[in-house]
Order: C-alpha cells, then sequence, then structure tokens
C-alpha cells in the first residue's frame, strides 16, 4: 500500500513524503520500544507509535524503516521532522490510537511481521 | 579508512548521529544492505548504552577491504557484572532513558545478535569497552 493511500485510510496528516511516494509498505511493526524496533529484519515496514521523540527517527532510520505513523496525535518537533526530512523517512501524524490504527491496516491487507 | 567519534553521557538528541554517519559511510562503499544494517544496528544500541549509562565515549572505527572493526570505550560507572548484562531483560536504566524508548535489557543482547564478533570488558567505576567487528 502506498503512504499516501496509508494515510487517507488513517486520516493522517503527511510530513517528508519527498522521494518515498512509491514505497509500497507491505507489513506493519506497532511498539513503542525502539530496541524491539531494532530486532526487525523485514522490509517494506511502516512503524506505527505512540514515542514521538528524536530517537523513533534514529532507530527507523537503522532498521531501514522509511515510514512512521505517530497515533494519538503525538506530533513531531521541528528537530525530529529536519532530521526525517534529512535521511528520507516520512511521518504521518494521526489522531487514532495505535490499537486503532493497527486494526485499520490489518482490515486493508497490511501484514504482521512474523517473529522468528 | 578509520573515523572516531565523541558521545557525551545523557545527550539522546546526538544519540545516533556516529551509526547513521557510519551507515552513509558503508552505503557509499556499496557494502550489502543486509550487512549494514547489522552493523548499524548494533553500533547504534551500543551508543545508545554510553548515552543511557556514560559520562562520556569515544567511538573507533576501522573499515577496511574484510572487515568493520568498532571500538567503543567510555568512562562511567561499568558494569558489575557482563554475564548478568547480557541476559534478556536486565536493565538498570533510568526512566528518562525508558522515556526515550530504550532500557528494556535488549542492548547488548541485540548488539551480540548482530556482530560477528563481540567483545566486552568493563571496570567499575572506571568505565566500560565494547568491540564490534563484522565482516564484510
Amino acid at each position: 500500500m502506498l503512504i499516501n493511500e496509508i494515510a487517507s485510510n488513517i486520516n493522517a496528516q503527511i510530513h517528508c513524503i519527498e522521494g518515498n511516494e512509491n514505497i509500497d509498505i507491505t507489513k506493519a511493526f506497532t511498539s513503542d520500544l525502539m530496541s524491539d524496533v531494532l530486532t526487525i529484519e523485514d522490509s517494506d515496514v511502516v512503524l506505527i507509535t505512540g514515542l514521538a521523540n528524536i530517537q523513533t527517527i534514529r532507530t527507523a532510520d537503522m532498521a531501514d524503516i522509511r515510514c512512521i505513523i505517530l497515533g494519538r496525535n503525538k506530533h513531531p518537533s521541528s528537530e525530529m521532522l529536519e532530521l526525517a526530512e534529512d535521511i528520507g523517512i516520512t511521518v504521518l501524524v494521526c489522531p487514532l490510537t495505535l490499537f486503532h490504527i493497527s486494526g485499520i491496516l490489518y482490515n486493508k491487507g497490511i501484514n504482521p511481521i512474523l517473529i522468528k | 579508512m578509520k573515523f572516531e567519534y565523541k558521545v557525551q553521557g545523557g545527550n539522546f538528541s546526538k544519540a545516533g548521529y556516529a551509526s547513521s554517519d557510519l551507515k552513509k559511510i558503508l552505503k557509499q562503499l556499496n557494502v550489502n544492505p543486509a550487512i549494514i544494517k547489522r552493523v548499524v544496528v548494533a553500533l547504534y544500541e551500543a551508543e545508545v548504552n554510553i548515552v543511557a549509562h556514560a559520562y562520556n565515549g569515544t567511538i573507533t572505527i576501522d573499515i577496511d577491504d574484510k572487515q568493520v572493526r568498532i571500538v567503543l570505550e567510555d568512562q562511567g560507572p561499568g558494569i558489575p557484572s557482563i554475564e548478568q548484562a547480557m541476559q534478556k531483560g536486565f536493565s538498570t536504566a533510568s526512566p528518562h532513558v525508558r522515556e526515550m524508548g530504550f532500557g528494556a535489557g535488549m542492548g547488548l543482547p541485540n548488539i551480540k545478535k548482530n556482530a560477528d564478533v563481540m567483545n566486552i570488558t568493563s571496570k567499575v567505576n572506571v568505565g566500560t569497552t565494547v568491540e564490534i567487528i563484522n565482516y564484510i
């Protein structure tokens, strides 16, 4: 699913989309624990999180995640958006809870990550 | 090629700078993306450990045609029991570190998982040295 389609499905605002318009997101991972995010080996993953700080962006970069959804209306700081733009990570800001976002995307065919 | 980075304990806004920089360098060197991910995840966890637990530290990175060797040396409280620190779920992290999304006792196990070679030595009230080697 394209990031634009994800955003419209969950009524999210889009930040820093440039260059990521054609990424096909196939899986999602919901977590506020960045060490858990760093264990992901899959690609084309969207991260759904309520943790809005600079390490959310850094962690996504290390885990090769190109799109982050901030749930519960958590807003990114200007420092976060500057870094996201610099390294090419799209940030979606969504008013829904993490459970709600996860449920909508699961119903639309986004797959979970299977723990090995 | 040799690179050196200074890390300041407690400064979360800069945590991950060295890891991001190394990622760019390894990409430019056309290293296999799967190997790059292992290297930078291991370095990032170790870098966050310095920020979370130590007063300051130095990261030295040596890259040649066979391997990336990273040495992180910090001045800090040290680790009384490395065996205990290596156990998944064991952590002495502060509430502030947990608010940043870390401190769940996964850092050292995550480094070990992603490194081809990991060595750790520590002296209480002096500091900790972590060596990470990945073959490229």
